[in-house]
């Protein structure tokens, strides 16, 4: 069976692996392009954010290589995300393409439904709860190196001498990371990535700027919308912590719940769960500040409820805490000059409120 | 009379005033709604909040400010939930925290969240709460609440029966007709009821529609029992309360007699780009004509009419091939 998923960041490398190990053969979908957005945006209602569209446009292309299930996640709401493989379904549906969706909930919301699904995907290719178990331990390892391995490449950047280079060796990293098949060979490609990242000649005695990423989880993990902009700032010099990686978010939506401390700064000023990243994107700031940022950006599709609230709520505790927070709404409009010139005047504004302190 | 407080006339307004007014009337409150919406309130609004937010959370900003300086508490719940099963949309969700954070000089504000589960009890004890910090006892607000109960139980009879919120609310009469016998095109118009509603928003929409002899059909003429049934449809229930109410009653409305269907929704909402393309998708296996008017602050009676106009004269010649 062929089997497909959606493209988000750097973790199709992990969904790859655990496809081709349940015996199916995985379609990786491209990269996400102009095609992809164009696809996407042609079938998909005016305001729905870009993950959508952009999600859309790539089951497209997997479709159009013959795919015969995609699987995707589901969600509890109330953001918007979860209702999204329903609909893409239909839509999908109605154009005529002929495919099994597979949608996954967060399994405390119904086992004996995650489970089945598990099966139904296990199943065709043969393979025992054992063995799917021993692929998905695999699997989590490779998504855990790949995290680790981005986070080292975002702290080495705003260093390197010759402009570029980081990038460049993170491809080859990442290109070590998907040949690894066991779990001895993640770990060894994994020490070697940090190696090669660490062998990046870099700039000494120089303390970078320190900037936040917080915002919606789509557009801080994939660099096509958010137009790389970690590292845009990272060849301008700049530290950039982003605040969710794959491995934290399955981690606490999933299980358990390791977001006690972003809830309880954001309390004063929101105390409700809003649904996506809202509520963490206060809490957030709110961490940044105390812990020394100079400033953090917010990320967010254009018409991302969530967000809308946190974006209202956010100059309050820009305010308080002192620190400069940008907003960046990503649609399929934003162009990379726009962004690139925020991103400027932005770094500007932090370089002199730095300067301003030190006086 | 005791203190004032305040009612946004606006977003769950058109669903729960009547409760509201009789609860806290029954308490020896004066209850002050804010004027009909205008420009001046849009314009208001708009200057406060951030330009990514939907024109019913501009709208509502702006009634708040409407009332500021006129009354002693604001009253702005924090609607989570009222069936234990749906959310309302993450704006409703943070909308005192918005509010806080947006305008300065505001009076206190009332934000008691209102999470019911699906029996009625859980709006007693939140409704205690709110007499409680309002320092009512508690026989006085039981008997408010049996007042605001049956109130809000007349309102919904009655908006069952195809009277208008504006009529009820209001005292207008709008000649909006929805009956049967009376022959003409039928239309369902769905949207949210701070939308569909809302004269000035909605750009006049249900005046016009009576102007051109079309019986108007809304999600609130349908009891819940009955837009309950078709949760079904989908896999998997919306998240959220109104959304769930206008996507149901379309499928409701679809195994009525119905010429069309006229879906209102504003420029950038969240929900509604789920809703509609449900609605669209649902509409054309169904053969039915359907137009989305998409309004926010600019729109323009005109060209919303010409639209509209173009979609009567559709529908009525389809209907005349037959």
């Amino acid at each position: 069976m062929k089997v497909s998923f959606p493209h988000m960041g750097t973790s199709h490398i992990a969904f790859k692996h655990l496809i081709e190990h349940l015996g199916h053969e995985a379609v990786v979908p491209p990269n996400p392009s102009k095609r992809t957005l164009s696809l996407g945006v042609q079938h998909s209602p005016e305001f729905a954010c870009i993950p959508f569209k952009i999600l859309l446009g790539s089951y497209l292309e997997v479709l159009e290589q013959g795919t015969d299930m995609i699987i995707s996640s589901g969600g509890v709401g109330p953001c918007r995300a979860g209702i999204y493989g329903l609909l893409h379904e239909k839509i999908l549906k109605s154009l005529g393409y002929d495919f099994e969706m597979l949608i996954f909930e967060p399994p405390l919301r119904g086992v004996g439904d995650f489970i089945s699904k598990i099966g139904r995907v296990i199943k065709p290719g043969g393979v025992g709860w054992i063995e799917f178990i021993r692929v998905f331990k695999i699997t989590w390892k490779k998504l855990l190196a790949l995290d680790e391995t981005e986070i080292l490449s975002h702290r080495i950047r705003p260093y390197e001498i010759t402009k570029g280079e980081t990038s460049r060796i993170f491809d080859q990293c990442l290109y070590l990371i998907d040949q690894a098949q066991t779990q001895g060979e993640i770990e060894e490609a994994k020490i070697e990535s940090e190696r090669k990242l660490n062998a990046i000649k870099q700039k000494e005695g120089y303390t970078p700027l320190k900037v936040g990423i917080i915002g919606e989880i789509y557009v801080v993990l994939e660099p096509f919308i958010n137009l790389d902009i970690e590292k845009t700032f990272g060849e301008m010099g700049v530290e950039t912590h982003r605040s969710i990686y794959l491995t934290d978010w399955t981690r606490d939506n999933t299980v358990f719940d390791g977001e006690k401390n972003i809830k309880k700064a954001a309390e004063p000023h929101l105390n409700q769960l809003i649904g996506g990243h809202g509520i963490n994107s206060i809490g957030e700031t709110i961490l940044y500040a105390k812990n020394g940022f100079d400033g953090v950006v917010q990320l967010a599709p254009f018409t991302c409820i969530p967000e809308i609230v946190a974006k209202s709520i956010l100059p309050e505790v820009s305010k308080k805490f002192n620190i400069p927070v940008m907003t960046i709404f990503l649609d399929e409009q934003t162009g990379k000059a726009g962004v690139q010139t925020r991103v400027e005047a932005f770094v500007d504004l932090l370089e002199h409120k730095r300067r301003g302190k030190g006086a | 009379m005791g203190k004032t407080i305040g009612l946004p006339s606006t977003l769950t307004y058109y669903s729960y005033f009547p409760f509201w007014n009789k609860f806290f009337s029954a308490l020896n409150y004066e209850v002050v709604a804010s004027p009909a919406s205008s420009k001046q309130i849009i314009d208001w609004g708009v200057k406060e909040t951030v330009n990514d937010a939907c024109i019913p959370i501009k709208l509502f900003h702006g009634h708040v400010i409407a009332l500021r300086d006129k009354v002693d508490y604001l009253f702005i719940p924090r609607m989570v939930s009222v069936d234990g099963k749906a959310t309302f949309c993450p704006k409703f969700l943070g909308l005192p925290d918005m509010v806080r954070a947006s305008i300065d000089g505001l009076p206190e504000i009332i934000d008691q969240r209102i999470e019911l589960k699906r029996n009625t009890h859980g709006l007693l004890a939140t409704c205690y709460k709110i007499g409680a910090a309002l320092k009512e006892n508690y026989i006085n607000i039981v008997n408010a609440y049996r007042k605001a109960y049956i109130a809000h139980f007349q309102y919904r009879s009655q908006l069952i029966n195809g009277v208008l919120p504006g009529e009820i609310l209001h005292d207008q009469t709008l000649n909006v007709r929805n009956s049967r016998t009376m022959g003409g095109i039928n239309l369902a118009v769905l949207g949210y009821p701070y939308e569909v509603y809302d004269p000035y928003i909605s750009v006049n929409l249900l005046q016009n529609l009576a102007a051109m002899k079309v019986n108007v059909w809304t999600a609130e003429m349908v009891p819940d029992a009955i837009l309950a049934k078709y949760r079904y449809k989908l896999s998997k229930d919306l998240f959220w309360h109104y959304s769930n109410k206008v996507l149901w009653a379309c499928y409701y409305y679809l195994k009525q007699p119905i010429d069309g269907i006229v879906h209102v929704s504003a420029f950038g909402c969240g929900p509604d780009s789920i809703v509609d393309k449900l609605m669209e998708l649902e509409t054309k296996a169904h053969n039915v004509p359907f137009i989305t008017l998409t309004i926010d602050e600019h729109t323009g009676e005109a060209g919303v009419l010409t639209r509209l106009e173009a979609f009567v004269d559709m529908v009525s010649y389809r209907r005349e091939r037959k």
